[in-house]
């Protein structure tokens, strides 16, 4: 059996994003949870399975506490950060294709204002970064900057990818985050902004690295053969597929440090999808650096190894171009949700509801989640 | 009571090493300057980072074999934003990742200027001269 086609995502929802914001993490999960559900045209108790995007507030007993739940059917926890959301997808589509269950709430929140839920605070109170905090956090690799810095440099050094390539990722991302109400960052930004940007963890520069933001995001996956009876135009998950790297716990021990999981995954989300690259008309890719979206490109086997940086030049990625990626803005630009946004954002472009950065006659797209040092997973979804 | 020993040249303490149980080994060999590697006593294999089971034959016995501390930069990253309090006195610094003769890689501070290359040849050690242990690199000229 194969996922193909089998669930449906068949609501979206978010809280305004910001920095600063005076909700807890959880009531903003609660916020975007219940908007993703009357988005769908369903009440609370119809969701009858949940997964909470890592272990960051609500969990699946707070859901049933407060929409009272009669009978959750389904749970469960997905640890791989950033590519929990759409990992989440194919552990949802698993279990309604099966029967488990008919809907489930995949859901997120954070508040980085309140809290200590910022990348370079946490990484070293997560168990799944045991061998960082032990070997590589004492010598001053706090966070993901400098953890994922060696990556891009050796890139660099291998293939001649530039700081201008990282760039156009950058730029694209802003230019689209500008077309979106809800997003973060509201200024325009050049390539030479991006270069002359504060340095971070060379090479990466203040503008390749992501937002930290306050917010949540929800979406429902319901099982095909309910969706009919929801309130939005049907989209449906056609290809998915989650992948890890090797050594995923230590970048500095892969064997293949450029390399991330979303490569084992790709082939498979591609063959269940019965697609082309060449079919994909947006994609929404993790864009915890600017870098990963280039290489995810790769990966995921858009272009060659070693092309991706070439491959974004010239606005290919924004859009009106050949591929347009982030139509919300991102990680970079719009906001960081782990990525959650990502899968709504490109919901909202199969429905067409993109507004102004609507990519015309979108049927097919993709997207991504990048966490934790190089898990990933992707996910192609089709209009019906 | 919770003044620093040394205020002026680290007002605020860098994390420290926190050794497990396996790991505990490592740590004492390199308090006293050495760089010990996990080796498999079934089949030879070297691991790093530390882990219970040796990938290649699965067995559970290990023992710690020296190591010279020799290798060839694989990666580096000039780091010039402190994410820790403690590092901030010490910007810019450059993390540089190895690949070390054995087979396996280690990261560590660079201490060898901005000429770095992929391949560059480097030797490794410990000092503990600045309070915390350190893992430093070095060129080895040859």
């Amino acid at each position: 059996m194969s996922l193909k086609d089998k669930a449906c995502v068949t609501g979206i929802g978010e809280t305004i994003y910001m920095r600063g914001s005076t909700q807890t993490a959880f009531e903003l999960q609660l916020a975007s949870s219940l908007k993703a559900i009357a988005d769908a045209g369903l009440k609370p108790t119809d969701i009858d399975g949940v997964i909470p995007v890592g272990i960051v507030s609500g969990t699946a007993d707070d859901f049933i506490e407060n929409f009272g739940i009669p009978d959750l059917r389904f749970s469960a926890v997905i640890p791989h950060g950033g590519a929990s959301p759409v990992m989440a997808l194919q552990a949802a589509a698993a279990a309604v294709a099966a029967g488990v269950c008919r809907h489930v709430l995949i859901t997120f929140g954070r508040n980085v204002s309140m809290g200590s839920n910022k990348a370079g605070a946490r990484i070293h109170n997560m168990p799944q970064f045991h061998y960082v905090t032990e070997f590589e956090y004492p010598m001053g690799a706090i966070a993901p900057a400098q953890l994922y810095a060696p990556m891009a440099r050796r890139h660099m050094e291998l293939y001649g990818t530039t700081v201008q390539q990282f760039g156009e990722v950058a730029v694209a991302c802003r230019e689209h985050a500008l077309l979106n109400g809800n997003a973060v960052m509201k200024k325009p930004i050049t390539l030479e902004d991006h270069f002359n940007s504060r340095m971070i963890s060379d090479p990466f520069r203040l503008l390749d690295c992501s937002l930290e933001s306050d917010g949540g995001a929800a979406v429902i996956v319901s099982a095909a053969a309910c969706a009919n009876d929801t309130a939005q135009p049907m989209v449906y998950i056609s290809g998915v597929a989650e992948g890890h790297p090797d050594s995923p716990g230590s970048i500095t021990q892969r064997p293949d440090m450029t390399s991330l999981g979303i490569g084992k995954a790709a082939k498979r989300a591609f063959e269940m999808a019965g697609v082309t690259h060449a079919d994909i008309d947006v994609t929404e890719i993790y864009d915890c650096f600017t870098y990963a979206v280039i290489r995810q490109l790769e990966d995921m086997g858009f272009c060659a190894k070693g092309e991706g940086g070439a491959f974004v030049e010239g606005g290919r990625l924004k859009l009106g171009g050949a591929l347009p990626t982030n139509t919300h803005g991102g990680l970079l630009s719009q906001a960081h949700v782990w990525g959650l946004n990502h899968v709504v954002e490109l919901v909202r472009q199969l429905r067409g509801h993109g507004g102004a950065a609507q990519v015309k006659n979108a049927k097919v797209g993709l997207v991504t989640g990048y966490g934790d040092m190089g898990d990933g997973a992707l996910a192609i979804m089709r209009k019906a | 009571m919770n003044t620093p020993a040394n205020p002026i040249v680290n007002p605020i303490a860098k994390p420290i090493v926190q050794p497990s149980p396996m790991t505990q080994a490592f740590w004492d060999a390199a308090a006293q300057g050495r760089l010990v590697l996990q080796t498999c006593t079934a089949c030879g294999t070297i691991r790093h980072y530390p882990r219970l089971l040796c990938t290649h034959c699965f067995s559970l016995d290990y023992f710690w074999k020296d190591s010279p501390g020799l290798g060839a930069v694989h990666s580096w990253t000039h780091c010039h934003h402190a994410f820790h309090p403690g590092f901030a006195s010490e910007l810019p610094y450059t993390l540089v990742t190895v690949d070390l003769d054995e087979g396996v890689r280690s990261l560590g501070i660079w201490k060898g200027g901005d000429q770095l290359a992929l391949g560059m040849r480097v030797q490794g050690r410990y000092d503990s001269s600045r309070g915390n242990l350190e893992w430093l690199f070095e060129p080895v000229s040859i």
